[in-house]
């Protein structure tokens, strides 16, 4: 299922293109962010920004393709965990999201998934990948008494 | 755990307990389901009791946006009972605060339908 390369602080994991694989991504990067000490809040932060990024990588990116793979690598050290996640999809460009928080989309049933992750994270980019598909980076940064 | 819904009646009121975690794949369609169900039958004051939800992530969001505009639509009124804290914070996060109405207790909820 999946190709697994680990170091001193990377976790580096091809995933297929199917919804067990936004659980086993949430719990891959909620067993690195446990071992940093993360408390409960952020760990239910970082979950569900983790689990918005592959929904995106995995449905709206490789769109359920069994010949697609999302690409998950965690890093945990000098107290910042950082995720990222890349799929082999057609490219996408944040900006054409339409604002959640606007009065004409409050109703719309999707498109929230972006304000999420910017809510719960503390850094958040998305980027093209070479030479198809899109990378998203994202950062927590552990609270300096938390440090291990 | 995927969401479970059980309904009861409070007087003209039906109050859906949930109970678990609603996101894609996890019974984020449940809710439009029985939403359907329940206006079909001619059930149109809905209060959704949240207490039991663990889990919320943005099709979870999207499912309980669609249960709503689909009663509203339906000419019933949708309103969400004990609110975690983690479900309040995505309603701010997402300013959807503004469309729900939201109650602590029961008996206030169900009076207000009225």
């Amino acid at each position: 299922m999946s190709d697994t390369v680990s170091g001193n602080s990377l976790i580096d994991h091809l995933l297929d293109s199917n919804l067990g694989s936004v659980d086993r991504a949430e719990e891959i990067v909620a067993e690195a962010a446990t071992s940093m000490g993360f408390d409960e809040e952020d760990l239910h932060k970082i979950g569900i920004a983790i689990r918005e990024c592959m929904v995106n990588a995995v449905a709206h990116g490789n769109r359920y393709s069994a010949k697609k793979k999302v690409r998950l690598q965690v890093w945990t050290d000098t107290g910042r965990l950082v995720v990222h996640i890349g799929d082999e999809g057609n490219g996408f460009e944040a900006v054409t999201v339409p604002d959640p928080l606007a009065q004409e989309n409050l109703l719309k049933h999707s498109g929230r998934g972006l304000l999420m992750i910017q809510a719960f994270m503390d850094e958040f980019i998305v980027r093209k990948r070479d030479p198809a598909g899109t990378e998203v980076r994202l950062v927590k940064v552990l609270p300096p008494h938390k440090e291990f | 755990m995927s969401v479970k819904l059980t309904t009861r009646q409070v007087g003209d009121v039906t109050v859906i307990d949930a109970n678990g975690r609603i996101t894609l794949g996890e019974g984020s369609t449940t809710f439009r389901e029985l939403i359907k169900e329940l206006l079909a039958a001619g059930n149109k004051k809905i209060l959704i009791n949240m207490a039991d939800i663990t889990y919320i992530d943005s099709s979870g969001i999207g499912e309980l946006v669609s249960s709503y505009t689909t009663t509203t639509n339906a000419a019933g009124a949708l309103k969400l009972l004990s609110l975690g804290k983690r479900v309040k914070d995505l309603l701010q996060i997402t300013k959807l605060y503004t469309v729900f109405e939201t109650f602590e207790d029961e008996a206030a909820a169900v009076g207000s339908f009225s």
